[in-house]
Parts: structure tokens; C-alpha cells; sequence
């Protein structure tokens, strides 16, 4: 009997079973950010301890940064004692920072894997549920709390309980205008939103294998929308030549033994799933969401549902259309949009940008709408800049900012004002969440994004190709 | 501290997926603290609704009837999404010192067992029967007992869950887990070692 790499991983990470019964597991790779790190630091600080392993631990600044005026102090003084909190601890605890001024700044999902921290057959921790993201490399990549943060800051280690493994197969062939993010949103539509829970997610089939790393981890990064906190793809030739020379990637005749060692740690043919699921890739359209949490989609060719009947779905369905303002029945095409938001840790990587940047070419934004593109990490941006993307998009209206989550969360001066709906290509589409607590997210690709900034309305992508 | 059985008056807060956004609101985590958050609790959703909103529903959090409550009753998926610590944190500034429901999110529970409130699960018909119980008796004291694995309001008595691992640690006051990972650190090392990406490829 064959092991999934889930398996593995954990069996190699293992350093006891604690008497609470869980597991003792040895993470590889911490990441740091601004928000959800300071009181761990000061825990350490009242203990007298100090950083287990700050060769194992980096740390960047994203969830607060403003993208647009970064002179500092921030106008913001508690996010400017927020970066100040976070550069102290580093500069206290030994820890490397990418700091704001640091070319290789951004959103700590984005940043990982590009520096070539993020690796096959890694434990990863960060204080950020969209940690999962890092499992596109075959890493095992948990979000975690601030207690939690401690725990790793500590000792390197998380106290956790082994989880089931859900296989779940895309094959088929995508059709043009389906993308990575249609897949997820599919998963987490038919899965639900907690079918998730207890499990890890591994993405399979013909047509994951053929997706770019940028692809694999926006699906990954949205396993926690479907409540599976870790998600993951088996690491192939697609993610070893990815890693190829990263800053910290091995080097030379190093790579060549990693390469091997990563490819022996992916899931056994025969491996035994706790669950399979398969999707075909034929059935997929591009998605949009219509509620107020990342299962509530529908087809952009499909029509908002109905609170039909009575029971807890029919109430969610109506407590949701009434927040979103939508009447159920209506063709979700043609929902006027007044924000189109291209950024997050799901997307804005450079093939995202090219992407959209592609739809709004010699386009012009509605003039009603504002549209605004955050690049993930300053490299992507510079990477867009050198393709003249930038230009393009400043050209048919867009905003062009500087790398952070920006309004995916709207911790930072980016947030929606009143009910504004933003169509958007982040990952979360909650109550209040970009910054306004009456605010409307649609979440969808960022090619649906960049057609919604020029049509004003959710409009079907696809209708734009040339 | 061990934690064994918790008593008081409980607090129905119906839903699926409360995510934690909802609970506590993205802009109340610019600080480098936890202290206060309990003000901002579910702060978008109850803007006005102390005074009843336009179906003239107050928001559980603000019904003066549950006031004191310190047992939290919920539906599905409680806490999903955002990872933030604040959420836990911020119910249990509030008073809450246990929740019950028909299930949680994995991050949540974890964040929540770190800081040693408990989150414990029954059935869907079990919780609803909770919920209108105590909205027609909002002072009935409800009592969890973790140790025996109930739960008990006014003559009406179901069996709650809780993972294993996490009684145990809650019941023998385990639950700060820091001290525990700390101990032997040798085998640590040792699992490092082992690790290519760790020792070098």
C-alpha cells in the first residue's frame, strides 16, 4: 500500500506524539507578517526565549501597507506601529525581513514561493489561512493563530491532529475563459464551504498537471474557502523548473539531489484516499459569486438562486441576496459594478496580470467604475513594468499601485466606501470585508474582473476575446 | 488552569458560517494587542441594532436579555474563513467561556483550544432545541460538563463532542501547548537533522 505525500510528510516531520495525543510536528519554513505576529513576539519577550530557528523563519510586511503613499510614518498610526512593532521584533529575535522599502516586499503567499523559500515536501506555518497557497509546491502548508505563531516562534513546532486526505481529480480540457480561479470556485460551490473541514485536499488530474505554478496556487490558496486547511498538489517538473534558481533554491548538483528526494516524496500511485471526487473540466464556465460566502456562485451564464421554500438554506439564501442587494432569479450578467479589484494573495501574479491586461487592451474602464491593480510582491510589479502591462492598464483607466493585500481585506486606506459592489479576484467575498461594513464583493477571475471594469457590469469574458 | 465543567446563562447566535470577519472586523486588527477587542464584537452588524434595526431585530450581542450570558450557542461552521486569533480572543474578553454548535471551523477550534475555550459540537436537532430553549429562557443556566461529555438546560440534557486530544488537554489544563513542544528539544534537533532541506541537499 502506497502513501499519499500528505503521509509522508507528516511521518518525516513527526517529532513525538504529545500526551494530549497530537502531534508534534516540525515546521520547516515560518512566515512572519505585520498583523497577526505581535503579541506571540511579546509572549517570547515575557518568557525570556528567544526564536528557535530564525535561519527557519521570514518575515515580510503586507496587510497593512498602504499602495499608493508610502512615506513613512504612515498617515495611519496604528499601522505605522504595526510596522514598527514587526521591524523591532525582527531586529530583537534575529529574524530576516522584507521590509517595505525592500525590493523583494509583498504579500507573504506571493513572496515564498517566488524567493524559493516555498519547497516540495516542506511543513510551512504562517500566521494567514491562506497559507495553503504553498501546497501548489507539494509543501504541507498550515494557517495558523497567533498562539500558534508563538508556539512555532518557541520551538519550530506545532502541537496538531493528523487529517484525512481528499483527492479531488480535474480532468478534461478547460475551455478558453475558464480559469484556475472557475476551478476552485466550482470545488468549493459543489464541496460547500465547511466540506472541507478535517480534511487536506489534494488536487489531481490531467488538467492540474498541465497548470502553471501561478495556477496550481490560486486553487490551492482557496482550500481554506472550502474549509480544508490544507490543500496541495503533487510536485512534478512544472514546480521543479519553477524553483530552478530562486534565490533560495538549491544550486547545481544540489538541485539535482532535491529534485529527486521532492519527486519521491509525492503521493504512491496506489496511495489510499479518504475521499475522491472528481470534476470535469468539460462542465466548467466562468464563475461568479452572488452571497456573502465563496460557495455562493453561480455560472456567469446562470441566474441568482431563489429563497425557495423554508429551512437554514433558504434563510442564508435570503439573508444574503438581502445584503448583496440582488433579487433572486435574475441573470447574475448585467449586476452593475462600482469598484473592479485586481490583487490578492489568489491574484495578482504576473500571468494574472497579463491576463487582464490582455481583456482591458485599447479598452476603456466604464466611467462610472474605479479600477484599481495591486500587484502581489514589488517584483511582480516591476516584472509587469519591464512588459509595459503598468502602461496598459493605466492607459484604459486602471490604478496602478504598489505591492499589498490591499482591498482584499481593506486593512490599509484601500477599502470600499458605503455599498459599493467590487467585482474583484480576491478570495473572499464576507460581510464588510474589503473595508466597508455594508460593502458588496463579487469574486471572480481576474480576466471577468477586467471585463466587469470595462463593461461596468459582470459581463461574461468570453464575449471579449478577439 | 483546568477546565472541567463551565456553567451560565447562554447566548444564541443563529447562522452558518459566521466567518470571522464577521465576528471581528479586519480594521480592529491594527493593533498590537488584544486588548479592547471585545468592544468591536460583530461591530458591523450591530451598528443600531441596540435600538432594533429596520425589522426591529436586536442582534443577540445586544439583547439585554443575555446579557452576562457566558455560553455561546451556534450553528455550522462556526468561525470559517480568516485565521485571526482575534475572533477567540475577543469572545472571550467578552464573557464567553465555552461554545456549543453543530460544528466549527479547524482553524477556529485550534485558535480557540490554544486559548482554552472550549468548542464543543452537537446535532443540528440537539442545537436547535438549545437555541429555542434559551430564547424562551434566556435567564436558564446551561451547564457543559467536558468531562462527561454533556451538556444540560433546564431538564433538557444532550451529549456534546469534543475531540480527544482536546478534552484532555482542557480537562488536565494542558492546553498551552508552548511548554509542551519546548520540553524535549533534542528530539527536535534530531527530526531537523534528518530533513534534507534542513541538514543541505
Amino acid at each position: 500500500m502506497g502513501h499519499t505525500l500528505l503521509e509522508k510528510v507528516w511521518d518525516l516531520h513527526t517529532v513525538r506524539t504529545l500526551p494530549s495525543g497530537q502531534t508534534q510536528l516540525f515546521i520547516g519554513l515560518h512566515l512572519v507578517h505585520e498583523v497577526t505576529s505581535p503579541q506571540a513576539f511579546d509572549v517570547l519577550r515575557a518568557r525570556g526565549w528567544r526564536v528557535a530557528r530564525p535561519d527557519r523563519t521570514f518575515a515580510t510586511v503586507d496587510h497593512i501597507v498602504p499602495t499608493r503613499e508610502r512615506t513613512r510614518p504612515f498617515l495611519d498610526v496604528l499601522a505605522e506601529d504595526m510596522i514598527a512593532a514587526l521591524e523591532r521584533n525582527c531586529r530583537d529575535f534575529g529574524v530576516r525581513l522584507a521590509g517595505l522599502d525592500d525590493d523583494r516586499q509583498g504579500i507573504v503567499h506571493i513572496i515564498g514561493p517566488e524567493l524559493g523559500l516555498t519547497q516540495p515536501a516542506m511543513t510551512i506555518a504562517c500566521g494567514d489561512s491562506h497559507t495553503s497557497t504553498h501546497g501548489a509546491f507539494g509543501a504541507v502548508a498550515f494557517g495558523i493563530g497567533t498562539s500558534q505563531v508563538r508556539d512555532v516562534l518557541a520551538s519550530q513546532c506545532l502541537a496538531l491532529e493528523p487529517m484525512k486526505v481528499r483527492r479531488i481529480r480535474v480532468t478534461g480540457t478547460l475551455s478558453r475563459g475558464v480559469y484556475a480561479k472557475d476551478v476552485i470556485l466550482t470545488i468549493i460551490h459543489r464541496l460547500g464551504v465547511g466540506g472541507g473541514v478535517g480534511y487536506a485536499y489534494e488536487y489531481a488530474g490531467d488538467v492540474i498537471a498541465r497548470m502553471s505554478m501561478d495556477e496550481r496556487m490560486t486553487i490551492c490558496n482557496m482550500s481554506i474557502e472550502g474549509g480544508a486547511r490544507v490543500g496541495y498538489v503533487n510536485p512534478d517538473e512544472t514546480t521543479f523548473e519553477y524553483i530552478k534558481e530562486r534565490p533560495f533554491a538549491p544550486g547545481g548538483e544540489a538541485f539535482e539531489r532535491a529534485k529527486a528526494w521532492w519527486r519521491s516524496m509525492a503521493s504512491d500511485p496506489d496511495a489510499r484516499y479518504d475521499d475522491d471526487v472528481e470534476i470535469r473540466a468539460e462542465e466548467l464556465t466562468p464563475v461568479v459569486t452572488w452571497g456573502v460566502n465563496p460557495g455562493q456562485s453561480v455560472p456567469v451564464t446562470g441566474r441568482v438562486p431563489a429563497p425557495n421554500g423554508a429551512g437554514g438554506d433558504a434563510q442564508a439564501i435570503a439573508d444574503a441576496l438581502g445584503y448583496m442587494g440582488l433579487r433572486g432569479g435574475e441573470p447574475i450578467a448585467g449586476t452593475r459594478v462600482d469598484v473592479a479589484f485586481l490583487g490578492s494573495c489568489t491574484n495578482s501574479r504576473l500571468s494574472d496580470l497579463r491576463e487582464a491586461a490582455r481583456i482591458v487592451s485599447g479598452r476603456r474602464v466604464a466611467p462610472h467604475v474605479k479600477a484599481l491593480v495591486v500587484p502581489g510582491s514589488a517584483s511582480v510589479k516591476r516584472a509587469a513594468e519591464r512588459e509595459g502591462l503598468d502602461e496598459i492598464f493605466r492607459a484604459a483607466g486602471f490604478e496602478w499601485r504598489s505591492a499589498g493585500c490591499s482591498m482584499c481585506l481593506g486593512m490599509n486606506p484601500d477599502k470600499l466606501q458605503g455599498s459599493q459592489v467590487c467585482a474583484s479576484s480576491s478570495n473572499r467575498n464576507f460581510k464588510g470585508r474589503q473595508g466597508s461594513p455594508t460593502g458588496r464583493t463579487l469574486l471572480m477571475s481576474p480576466a471577468m474582473v477586467a471585463a466587469a471594469a470595462i463593461a461596468g457590469e459582470v459581463t461574461d469574458v468570453r464575449a471579449l476575446f478577439t | 488552569m483546568k477546565i472541567t465543567r463551565l456553567e451560565g446563562t447562554a447566548l444564541p447566535m443563529r447562522g452558518d458560517d459566521i466567518d470571522t470577519d464577521r465576528i471581528m472586523p479586519a480594521r480592529y486588527l491594527r493593533a498590537v494587542t488584544f486588548e479592547g477587542l471585545e468592544r468591536h464584537l460583530f461591530e458591523d452588524e450591530r451598528a443600531g441594532s441596540a435600538a432594533g434595526d429596520r425589522a426591529g431585530t436586536v442582534h443577540p450581542f445586544d439583547n439585554p436579555v443575555y446579557r452576562g450570558a457566558s455560553i455561546l450557542v451556534v450553528n455550522r461552521n462556526f468561525g470559517c474563513g480568516s485565521s485571526r486569533e482575534h475572533a477567540p480572543q475577543a469572545l472571550q474578553r467578552w464573557g464567553i467561556r465555552a461554545i456549543v454548535g453543530e460544528s466549527f471551523s479547524e482553524i477556529f477550534f485550534g485558535n480557540s483550544l490554544m486559548i482554552g475555550l472550549p468548542c464543543v459540537t452537537a446535532s443540528p436537532d440537539e442545537i436547535r432545541e438549545l437555541m429555542e430553549r434559551v430564547e424562551e429562557r434566556p435567564n436558564a443556566r446551561l451547564r457543559v460538563d467536558l468531562e462527561a461529555g454533556t451538556c444540560a438546560l433546564d431538564g433538557f440534557r444532550c451529549a456534546v463532542m469534543l475531540p480527544g486530544h482536546a478534552r484532555d488537554a482542557l480537562v488536565t489544563g494542558t492546553w498551552d501547548t508552548t511548554g509542551m513542544l519546548l520540553e524535549r528539544y533534542d528530539e527536535v534537533d534530531r527530526v531537523a537533522s534528518r530533513l534534507p532541506y534542513v541538514a543541505g541537499f
